[in-house]
């Protein structure tokens, strides 16, 4: 199954257009289309701690390209960024790093857990003094990616799994 | 030079030399108590120059503590490894930090994580963990009940 194919809340727009003399009637619901807004504009912060950010980077560029799906916007500042993406593992150290970034980022804000180290501590799950073990103990994540590290399509199925649940809307 | 070139001219240098074999480099086992002297040798002697330090590292082998500091020469392109056996209850050797100042970095690192402790460094302290931390988290007994998962 391919992206095209499985991603089929993907409506081009949530609403009905009737045609009318000198135009047309948009009818459609707040809610549908602030979620459809939103999900077609997700601007990622760039943070990554190690090897999964290389993957995003790689999902950044040419090759794969997130900007089709809307994720080009990536800022260096928590306070322009919708999505953290964590890329890598997260270290006690860094652990306070993270909650302020997230802290610090606007409402609607997301947060996918990219990889292994991000969603369990991974391969530094066990005998390890330094790393947390799950990015969930520090911030709330709403995806997470499988991978040691994932792929850049991994990356991508996540980041258009995040956009379906934000057309969703909330519980 | 060569491999065995080096070998011969260790031999000629450092007071009782132990070789290691089968290793990608020539690797030298020295005494801890002459280290300072036997780094200036081998920073200045004519032939070795070995004027770039670009590795100090710690072995916790259990029974003790083995300090591991590779040298090579932008002169003359050759490489040695340095070992020297420490102590495992009193890890102590000499700076080499005045040698080469990268060992300054280099030292804090083994002091941090393994113990060590470097005679004459100008500023011994925690690299990357915190001041108040217990403990040396590289060595092969460390406990730590909180964070560890043991398996």
């Amino acid at each position: 199954m391919d992206v095209s194919t499985q991603n089929t809340d993907n409506k081009p727009f949530p609403g009905e257009v009737h045609p009318t003399a000198g135009g047309g009637i948009l009818v459609t619901k707040l809610d549908e289309v602030i979620g459809w807004a939103r999900s077609n504009s997700l601007w990622p912060l760039v943070f990554g701690t190690s090897c999964c950010a290389i993957e995003m980077m790689s999902t950044a560029g040419a090759k794969y390209d997130w900007s089709r799906f809307g994720f080009e916007v990536a800022r260096a500042t928590p306070r322009q960024a919708d999505v953290i993406i964590i890329a890598g593992t997260i270290v006690n150290k860094m652990a306070p790093v993270l909650k302020r970034l997230y802290d610090q980022m606007a409402d609607p804000k997301y947060v996918i857990a990219m990889g292994a180290c991000a969603t369990s501590g991974g391969p530094f799950f066990y005998n390890t003094y330094s790393v947390v073990k799950g990015a969930d103990h520090v911030i709330p994540v709403d995806v997470y990616v499988a991978g040691c590290p994932p792929r850049p399509e991994a990356l991508l199925h996540a980041l258009i799994s995040l956009q379906e649940k934000i057309r969703r809307g909330p519980a | 030079m060569t491999k065995e070139e080096l070998k011969v001219t260790l031999e000629q240098l450092l007071p009782s030399p132990a070789f290691e074999e089968g290793a990608e480099w020539t690797t030298v086992v020295i005494d801890p108590a002459g280290w300072e002297g036997t780094a200036r040798k081998l920073r200045s002697a004519e032939g070795l120059k070995f004027d770039y330090l670009f590795c100090v590292t710690a072995i916790d082998w259990k029974t003790h503590i083995t300090m591991v500091y590779h040298l090579t020469s932008t002169v003359y392109r050759h490489t040695v490894v340095v070992k020297a056996t420490l102590d495992r209850a009193n890890p102590v050797i000499g700076t080499v930090s005045d040698i080469w100042r990268t060992a300054e970095f280099h030292e804090r690192e083994a002091f941090d994580l393994f113990g060590v402790e470097f005679k004459g460094h100008p500023d011994l302290r925690r690299l990357f963990l915190t001041d108040d931390w217990k403990g040396w988290p590289l060595r092969k007994d460390y406990e730590d009940p909180v964070n560890m998962i043991k398996l």
